[in-house]
Formats: C-alpha cells, structure tokens, sequence
C-alpha cells in the first residue's frame, strides 16, 4: 500500500495531553546568590547561633594554616586546603543531627572535624599510615572520597536506605565545582530525585578544579540550574557568609526531614590557597583575583556582623584565639608523633576472612621481616646464618 | 544432589528460588537493577519478587549502573544487603569505577569497621547468539580487583547455593551467570534445596586418570562433553569446576593435577591476560614435578567477542579441547 493509499484510511487521533511532569518554576535558583550578613536580614539572625559560627570559623581557619604547615614539616603527605571555604564547611557540619550523615570529599576533612571526628584520625588518609582514620558510623561520616562525586550516590542509597527502615535521617554530600561534571553526579542527583531520597547536595564552587576554571567545566547559567532538570530545587548562596550557608542548609535539611526530598546547594565561594601544596597556582591565577577575593573574607565578613551587634568584644575574641590555638597546639603534638605501623595490618581487612593466597603472602612478608630484623641486628647476633635462604 | 522428589529445573528457576529464599529470611535484602521489578528482569530472575516482597523490597532503579551500584554501596552502609543485577556483562562498565574504587576497598579503607555485603549479579558469556555488548566473559577485570569474590555456578544446585553464599556473605561478592546455562536443567527439588556452599570450593565433576580439564561456567558443559569423547581416544580425563575464581582453590586443582599429571585450562574469556594464565602458573608453581607436559590453555580469542553468526568459530569447542589435550606430550608414555 502506498502512502496516498493509506492516507484515506488513516484516522488521526490527538497524542495524550502533555504537561509538564513538575512545574519548574518553584524549583528555580534566586539571581542573586543569598546573602544574610550586611544586608538587613542580619538583624534576625539568631546571635548564639552567629557566635558559635564565629567560634568554628576562626578554628577551622587556624586548622588549615596548620594542617598546611604540617605538609612542611614532612607530616602530611599531602593537604587540599579549604582556607577561604570555611563558612561552607562548618555550615555544612553544624546544620545537621546526630543521627544524619555526613559525606565528604578529599577537602572536606574541616568539616569531619567540625563534625566530632577527631583531627588526627581525620587526617590519617593525608598522613598516609592508613585510608581512612576513623570509623564512619561513631560519628556517621563516611570516608573521605578522592574520586570525584563518587561518594554521592552513596549518600543516596543511605539516605533511601534509612527511609525505607522508617529512620529519621537526612544525608548531606558535598562535592566541588570541578564533580558536577562527573556522571556520578548526574545519576546520584536523579536517583535521589527519582526516590525523593532526604539528601542534600552541597556544591562548593570555589572557583577552579585543580587549575581549570569553571567556564572550561560548565555552560550552565550557574551550578544550581542543573536541579530543575532533575526536578529538586536549586538554591545558590554566598558562600562566604557563615550565616546564609547555615540558613540555606538548614532549610535544605529540613525540607528534606520532612520528606520533600533533595535540595541541590550552590556555594559561591574560593580557594584562596592552591589546590594542595603541591600545586603553583600561579600557574593559572593572578594575584589580583586572589586578593579581591580575600577582600570577602568570610571570617571577617562575620567578625564585622558580630562587631555591629556589639557580640564580639575583646575578651571574647581572645577566647576565641585561645581556644584554636589550643586545638592547634594539640594537633601539632600528636602529629608529631610517628604513627604506630604493623605491616601485618595490610592482609587483615582485604575480606573478612584472608584467602589462603593471602594468608600465603602474610607468611612470606612475615618471613621478610624477621630476615631485615635479623639482618639490622648484626652479624654476631647468632642465628644468622640462613635467614633469608629459599 | 538429587532426591526422590527431585523434578527437572532450570538453572534460571533456582537463581530466583535463591533470591525469594533470601528474601523471605532476611528482611535487609533488597533485589535492585533494571527491569527487576515489574518485568521480572529480562532473563526473569526475578520474577514474582516485586509482587511477593513489594517494589520497595525488588526495586526498578533509574537505567544508570554506576547509580545503581553505587546506590547500593550507600545501602549496604546503612545496614541493608542489595543484591545488584546487571542486565548483560557488557552493560556493567559504566558500574566499573564504583565497583573497584569503593566496593572493593571500603572494608580494607575502613580497617573493617564498614562491610560492604553486597551482591552484584552479572550474566555472562556468549552461546547465546547475542548481538554486540551482550556476550562478553568480562571475569579477568573482577579477579584482577583485590576486595571482590568472583564465583560463577556451572549447574542448577551450585546457581542456588552460590547464590546464597553470596547474599550470606559479608564481603562483596560478584556472581557471574552463564547466561546460556540459565535454561539448563537439571534434577533438583526447589523444596529441599542443596546446602549453601562456603564460598572458595572447587569440585571435581567427573574424575580420570589421564589428565585435568580446569574450567568454569559455561565452559563446564562443554568439558564434560570433551571427556565423553576423549574415551574414544583412550584419554580418561577429570573435569574440575572451580566455582570460585577468588578465592582460588588451590588445593582441589593441584590434588588433581598432582594425580594425573596434565592439564588443560578451558574458559571463553581471551587467553592473553586471561584467567587461564594466572591458573597455569598458579599450577606449574605448585605442580612443577608432577607434570609430563606443560599446561596448555584453551581460550576465546583475543579479540572482541564476535557476531553472533561467527560466534562457534570463537567458543572453545570439544574438538578445540581434544585438540589441546593431544599436545600433552603423551609420547613420553609409550
């Protein structure tokens, strides 16, 4: 039959009415990334609130610098500072529950310590004498994810998991500018919107992903347009202001407790510092951009709140001081100390139970061992002869 | 194995009793993957879950197996016992880095604190006269990441009790189904299933004197058939399904090599940087001196799996086998 033919049999009727699936407009980001401190929203921030943020800053700022300086010292392998981020990272702990979970990403180590987690067990990764230092479900932080945006997914599947067992609990995923080009971040945000899983999508752009701007990363209208593809709102803040992360967040959190599902988060924000200190950010940046960008310090855009409101008087300043010096005092003390290494440790936690090629290799590493202790301890020693014979 | 009551079952019919048992014991398994829910899954492994345990129990995931896999993981963190399927081998990729860079390493990262007890279903192999991306033997790139267990059922009883081992298990473990031998049957009673194997056991499916066939999954059936036709030649030769490529049983294969002192590896994964390399030196290491030949393997091809209309040509095919097992220097015997 050809086609004229069939055109006289052909009865057209309409497709099935079309309508958009969610209304996009509500799940908009503002123009303007929020902002509470100088504006007039300040006057209603909660004061305790912006002193304890304050507190937090000014530690988490003393961390960096010493956990930098401790990559001088030789005790840190290797650190990716948030200097200039710490609105976003101690936002990003204080604003959930204990029972939420917290997942972050290489640089995110401020906010485990924020979190609870203790400093050094934290920088074990960074140290090198271990992967992860503590254990995530003491203070429900999942290790740190180098590969970019893999860790979100998870923070889904908890989130979901912890819904379907009926348990009130809100996973927050942080991952940077450079991660949402990642596919992980993709599949993580549409699952979780899919499953309208409690999950809320932390996205610090602070400017570059190792040396690449963001103009290489994304043709985006900003970082938080991409939640209306996924149909979850988008939020964008400043992320330099203590108060509108926490206030954002916090909402975000909520939303989500109250089964609203996910919240994709826009940090505006910068790496002051280089990625690590093995990076020459001279290589890609000028000197003035750095500098305009220290001029919205977010340590100082809260001390200038706190000082309008007459909250931060010398003495309380100095406590502040005090008290980050002490945290400081006491991370350098400890990293100071040699890790305590047993190489049989490295067979124990492949599978619960070694394989016999495991258990095969311990003995032979055992062997190793006491043939270099032998051998260390001298000719004379005695039972030398022979230690290491096939 | 096999009972009074035992009726004739496929391989397909007891990876889903596997999974309904599991299912029905334990309430933290959950069945997640494409098309698992409503369809059953495109091989029907999971037929009647969603109905019998509620979607949220044999869930329909977004078509996205990183997502899928790594979903799970954050499941599995939270308590939870996913049992992933991938819809074909070729499609389990995209699931690549979750697989190696998180499922495999969360319990050595975290020193033990955090187990991933994890199932990751993947049909493999070809036989099938799939079309491109559907017949791949994708085991070398699992075996070759420290963290997983890679087993892989070559009859109806083990499709069950691998199965269960795997969900009972603590750690990871993948199980790769030879998707030719899903409507395989053999005698056995859903009503009495065989007991849950520990992970790590080969077996010797038909025993000889002459020499060892060492093979796996689909290449199983095909070895059995060798052997048949080998007495013709005067060869009487033993067939070990090793079951479990990590862990290696080490034990059960060279007992049986020490016995008759030649071997041949059979798998349709490619030779070059295959299984069947590390499982010869694995052999000549430990067997060196009982050996009258050295130890041959009969592999796929290296090169992308073929089209479906040349795919015989690429399979390892009794004559292949017979061929190897010629070349085992039996001029020495006489």
């Amino acid at each position: 039959m050809t086609v004229m033919e069939q055109r006289g049999a052909y009865r057209p009727t309409p497709p099935p009415a079309w309508q958009p699936r969610t209304d996009p407009a509500p799940l908009l980001p503002d123009a303007e990334p929020y902002r509470v401190l100088g504006t007039e929203r300040a006057d209603a921030a909660d004061p305790e609130l912006l002193r304890r943020l304050h507190a937090e800053l000014v530690k988490g700022r003393r961390y960096n610098a010493q956990a930098t300086a401790l990559t001088k010292q030789g005790r840190l392998a290797v650190y990716p500072s948030s200097t200039g981020q710490e609105a976003c990272e101690i936002a990003a702990a204080l604003v959930l529950e204990e029972r939420d979970w917290l997942f972050p990403s290489y640089r995110d180590t401020l906010a485990v310590v924020a979190r609870g987690v203790d400093p050094v067990e934290t920088l074990t990764l960074l140290r090198g004498d271990w992967h992860t230092g503590y254990d995530p479900h003491e203070h429900r932080v999942a290790p740190l994810s180098t590969p970019l945006a893999t860790q979100l997914p998870h923070a889904v599947g908890l989130a979901h998991a912890a819904r379907l067992k009926g348990d009130d609990v809100v996973a927050l995923a942080m991952v940077g500018d450079g991660g949402t080009s990642e596919g992980d971040f993709h599949e993580a945000l549409n699952f979780a919107a899919v499953w309208r899983a409690p999950v809320v999508f932390l996205v610090q752009n602070n400017g570059f992903a190792i040396s690449v701007p963001l103009a290489k990363q994304t043709a985006a209208p900003s970082l938080a347009h991409k939640a209306v593809g996924y149909g979850m709102p988008g939020r964008l803040v400043d992320g330099n202001d203590a108060a509108a992360m926490h206030e954002v967040l916090a909402d975000a959190v909520r939303h989500a407790r109250a089964g609203g599902g996910p919240t994709l988060v826009e940090a505006i924000t910068y790496r002051v510092e280089a990625h690590t200190n093995a990076d020459d950010a001279t290589r890609y940046r000028g000197d003035a951009e750095v500098e305009t960008w220290k001029g919205h310090d977010p340590v100082v855009l809260l001390e200038r709140e706190l000082t309008r409101r007459g909250l931060l008087d010398d003495d309380r300043a100095a406590a502040v001081r005090r008290d980050a010096e002490a945290m400081a005092a006491d991370l350098r003390a400890r990293m100071n100390r040699d890790p305590v290494l047993d190489p049989m440790d490295l067979f124990d936690h492949v599978y619960a139970e070694p394989t016999p090629q495991l258990l095969e290799q311990r003995e032979q590493l055992r062997a190793e061992l006491a043939a270099e202790a032998e051998s260390e301890a001298g000719p004379g020693t005695g039972s030398g002869a022979g230690g290491t014979q096939r | 194995m096999t009972t009074v009551a035992a009726k004739p079952a496929t391989m397909a019919q007891a990876l889903t009793r596997a999974l309904r048992d599991a299912m029905a014991e334990d309430p933290s398994v959950h069945v997640m993957g494409e098309d698992v829910g409503t369809l059953g899954g495109v091989f029907r492994i999971t037929d009647g879950l969603a109905a019998e345990f509620g979607e949220d129990r044999c869930t329909d995931t977004p078509l996205a197996e990183a997502g899928i896999l790594g979903t799970a993981v954050g499941m599995a963190m939270y308590g939870l016992r996913p049992v992933v399927e991938m819809q074909f081998d070729a499609f389990a990729y995209p699931a690549f880095e979750q697989l190696v860079s998180h499922v495999a390493r969360m319990r050595n990262r975290t020193r033990g604190r955090m187990p991933l007890p994890l199932t990751l279903r993947i049909p493999y192999g070809g036989g099938i006269g799939g079309v491109e991306h559907h017949s791949d033997s994708s085991e070398a790139y699992y075996m070759a990441t420290p963290g997983l267990h890679v087993v892989t059922p070559a009859t109806v009883p083990d499709a069950y009790g691998l199965l269960r081992a795997a969900i009972a298990s603590d750690d990871p473990v993948v199980l790769l189904e030879p998707k030719r031998l899903y409507w395989s049957k053999d005698s056995w009673d859903p009503e009495r299933p065989t007991a849950v194997e520990p992970l790590g056991r080969a077996v010797v499916r038909r025993s000889g004197r002459s020499a060892t066939l060492i093979t796996y999954g689909p290449s199983v059936p095909v070895c059995m058939e060798a052997a048949e036709a080998a007495r013709a030649e005067g060869w009487d030769l033993e067939v070990v399904d090793l079951r479990s490529l990590v862990p290696f049983d080490d034990e059960t294969v060279c007992a049986s090599v020490r016995r008759t002192g030649r071997a041949v590896v059979v798998h349709e994964s490619g030779g070059f940087g295959g299984p069947g390399g590390e499982i010869a030196a694995r052999v000549t290491e430990r067997c060196f001196h009982h050996l009258e030949a050295p130890v041959l393997r009969v592999a796929g091809f290296d090169l992308p799996y073929p089209p479906p209309m040349l795919e015989r040509h690429h399979l390892p095919g009794v004559d292949r086998i017979l061929d190897a097992v010629g070349r085992l220097q039996w001029e020495a015997e006489s």
